[in-house]
């Protein structure tokens, strides 16, 4: 089977480790990832914002690049909400039954740890990272979605990762797309308790499984000198054992480092039930 | 007291940024508050604000989630108001006769009122017929909503709050913020203030060694309440339901004044938006286990008044239920937005909002803030004519924590961005920032291939920017500070990361998704 990648249109342009991250993963796992090049953004900055007539060119654009998979996996809550709950409004909005009927048949489309745990059955995908983590649940990954416990379940599952408790985890954040402009002072009031929250349970890492709110945390606690990075959890997931082999490169780069290394592990396995380790 | 006149004026002067409350000589009042984002900017700067709402809408937060846990069929129970509620809305007009019968049959005046000016003029009328020149009132969102203590004021009658937070709300000349604890943004000793330098102008002044302690300022507020209750000749209410079946009237309360309220005058005049209806007596099983336990926290309320038109020789000898539209009609007609017309008002949504726990509910400049407001006041006064208005569905972060605690299910994400494109279809056509951008990412994203060379052009800045920025974020990767208008309003606070010098895109073309 055959998965098209969403790599979504932030991590596509600023956070391209992430994207390399999913395929390292899913390759790993005996997944046939493809990347159809076709794909651009699935409209929500402009759904969200309002303006509906500007989202369907994209998401005629979106759905003519994955007509034909079996699924998409995104590495993005909020843009697998996007797609799950905001496409069918903007086809009624073109007045287009056609597109009506092209959303009903889109291929499902799954957040990355939806994908993982509920159609793998997987939690223990191999991942090894050594370091002090605290994990952020994105609003429209436990929300919009329910992802429920299963980032954690798979943070759990990674070797030499420790994970710490965020204070007052499940509220936003203070991204919201568009809102973080339009309303900076108030998104930066909830950054700022988050970033706080945080900075307080002294873990190394931050990790969420959307890059837009991780880098309106990332960017304030970058501002704040705060020595805490973020990391997308596919990048953590994406982490084995070879990378301690490679020179130390404690950067962003750090998932493309791993996603060399696993390249030499030879070719694609079979996905290994769940809690198996390597 | 020089200690109480110093801590005073550091209070009013935290205070004097904000922009909501305008002093005026009939009292307080919305207007001219500014767009969302800017009254936001002032609240937020006020610490002692911020201090209060977060120690009191955690507070109420922790109360409901315990409460709420308890309940094993919650969900079914969420379910159950809902579709009660929408069953109502969808035969309003035979409901809405049905309570006009019941209530004439019981002995009330039922009166019908379009808008705010109606409604007000028919409760002026009431008034006058008394030869009053003062009401009491049970706390009330639709009498707030119609300014009606303002036009009583505009007739001589004087309208005396006795809800405990809305009388601290209108002895400091202020407005309400939240709608179960309109004083939500006061603390114990701003009220022990108010008490102190109020009371006596209204009434029975304060005692002089009032303390801030909650037992005390409840005492204070007791005494000089029941000189009014055993006073007044007439009582305003809203109510929290009306059965349509048997013209019951409902009102959920705390305190107990308002039943002092709906027993000791001699007439009644309760304004009760159309939205308000339950078909039967039985419905109100369901609303009475939901809204407690998301209203204050509570299995049960302490006080439940129920009232159905005359009873002879027991309480109000007069009834009056003036219904009241203003707006809720057209809500109606809006097919997404109706759900709104399902809250039973009981400010679970205010309590777990981010955004109203850090901006307060001034800066709504509404009677109704939080999520339900930012979608119910856009709707009731319809988009497209008011800046203000026009900010409130942009006034949050989409987080959906308002849509999972509301317990009539009103998924307030969708109505916000529904009317949102609302907002932006009104103004169609006038040149815009926001629409130029758009219009260009929309073509930008329209094509895969354009998408590639905006990306490719910004890995050649990125190349650029390697060089010169030096600033790297945790992590190791390079960042940028502080960037000029318009992009300020993202980088005043926070960094940025730099673009990377080639796009995933590009990665995998040219490695051919990483297989070369």
């Amino acid at each position: 089977m055959t998965v098209g990648l969403m790599v979504t249109c932030i991590n596509d342009a600023l956070f391209p480790d992430t994207g390399r991250a999913v395929v390292t993963l899913l390759r790993r796992l005996g997944v046939d990832v493809d990347f159809p090049a076709a794909q651009t953004c699935c409209g929500q900055p402009m759904v969200n914002t309002g303006y509906l007539d500007e989202a369907v060119p994209l998401l005629r654009n979106h759905l003519e690049a994955f007509a034909g998979y079996e699924a998409v996996v995104v590495p993005s809550g909020s843009c697998a909400g996007s797609v799950r709950h905001q496409h069918r409004l903007v086809a009624q909005r073109s007045g287009d039954p056609g597109l009506v009927r092209a959303v009903e048949q889109a291929p499902p489309a799954y957040e990355l740890t939806e994908y993982l745990v509920d159609v793998l059955d997987v939690v223990d995908v191999g991942a090894y990272f050594p370091h002090l983590v605290t994990y952020h649940p994105t609003c429209h990954s436990l929300r919009m979605l329910g992802v429920g416990d299963r980032p954690r379940r798979l943070l759990e599952a990674v070797r030499g990762l420790r994970l710490v408790e965020l204070p007052a985890a499940s509220e936003c954040c203070g991204f919201g797309g568009t809102f973080a402009v339009k309303n900076a002072d108030t998104s930066v009031a909830m950054g700022s308790d988050k970033a706080r929250h945080v900075r307080e349970t002294q873990a190394e890492v931050l990790v969420a499984g959307d890059n837009s709110c991780l880098m309106h945390i990332g960017g304030l606690l970058s501002r704040e000198r705060s020595g805490v990075r973020v990391m997308h959890l596919a990048e953590i997931l994406a982490s084995t054992e070879a990378v301690i082999d490679e020179p130390a490169r404690p950067t962003a780069g750090s998932a493309a480092a791993s996603a060399e290394a696993s390249r030499t592990d030879g070719p694609p396995r079979a996905p290994r039930p769940a809690g198996a380790i390597r | 007291m020089s200690e109480l006149a110093r801590e005073s004026s550091t209070r009013r002067s935290a205070r004097s940024a904000e922009p909501a409350p305008r002093a005026s000589a009939r009292g307080a009042t919305f207007l001219g508050t500014p767009p969302f984002p800017t009254a936001a900017k002032a609240a937020l700067a006020d610490t002692q604000l911020r201090r209060n709402l977060a120690h009191a809408t955690g507070t109420i937060r922790g109360k409901r989630a315990a409460v709420v846990a308890e309940v094993d069929n919650w969900e079914e129970l969420r379910l159950a108001g809902a579709a009660l509620k929408d069953r109502t809305l969808r035969h309003l007009d035979t409901y809405l006769t049905q309570l006009e019968t019941a209530l004439t049959k019981a002995g009330a005046t039922v009166h019908w009122a379009g808008d705010a000016a109606e409604a007000n003029r028919i409760v002026v009328d009431i008034a006058r017929a008394h030869d009053t020149d003062e009401v009491v009132k049970v706390k009330s969102m639709a009498t707030v909503e119609i300014g009606l203590n303002e036009a009583l004021a505009d007739a001589g009658i004087t309208a005396w709050e006795t809800d405990l937070a809305e009388l601290i709300v209108q002895l400091g000349d202020d407005l309400p913020s939240h709608i179960l604890v309109p004083a939500i943004h006061r603390n114990r000793s701003e009220v022990r203030e108010i008490f102190l330098r109020e009371m006596g102008r209204a009434g029975k002044p304060a005692p002089a060694d009032l303390t801030d302690e909650p037992a005390r300022l409840a005492a204070a507020a007791r005494e000089h309440l029941r000189e009014k209750f055993l006073r007044a000749k007439v009582a305003v209410s809203g109510a929290n339901f009306a059965v349509a079946e048997t013209g019951t009237l409902a009102v959920v309360e705390s305190e107990g004044n308002g039943r002092m309220c709906l027993t000791l005058p001699e007439v009644l005049i309760s304004v009760v938006g159309i939205e308000k209806l339950v078909p039967t007596w039985e419905d109100l099983d369901v609303f009475l286990q939901l809204l407690p336990r998301s209203s204050t926290g509570e299995r049960m309320n302490p006080y439940t008044s129920m009232w159905t038109g005359v009873t002879p020789g027991d309480g109000p000898q007069e009834v009056h239920v003036v219904l009241l539209d203003n707006g809720r009609t057209d809500v109606l007609a809006d097919e997404v937005g109706r759900q709104a017309l399902r809250c039973i008002r009981c400010s679970a949504c205010l309590n777990v909002c981010p955004v109203y726990e850090r901006t307060g509910g001034h800066s709504y400049g509404s009677v109704y803030p939080g999520p339900i407001g930012a979608i119910l006041t856009p709707m009731l006064r319809g988009v497209g004519h008011d800046e203000q208005v026009d900010s409130l569905p942009y006034a949050s972060s989409l987080c959906g924590a308002c849509f999972e605690v509301c317990p009539v299910r009103i998924d307030i994400p969708e109505v916000l961005v529904h009317l949102r494109s609302q907002v932006v279809d009104a103004h169609r056509g006038r040149p815009s920032l926001q629409g130029a951008a758009m219009k260009a990412a929309s073509w930008m994203f329209g094509r895969s291939a354009r998408t590639a060379a905006a990306e490719k052009l910004s890995g050649l800045g990125s190349r650029v920017l390697d060089r010169t920025v030096r600033r790297r974020a945790p992590g190791g990767r390079r960042a940028l500070g502080s960037l000029p208008w318009p992009v300020s309003a993202w980088s005043d606070a926070r960094d940025t990361p730099v673009p990377p010098p080639e796009s995933f895109r590009a990665w995998w073309s040219r490695t051919d998704g990483g297989r070369r």
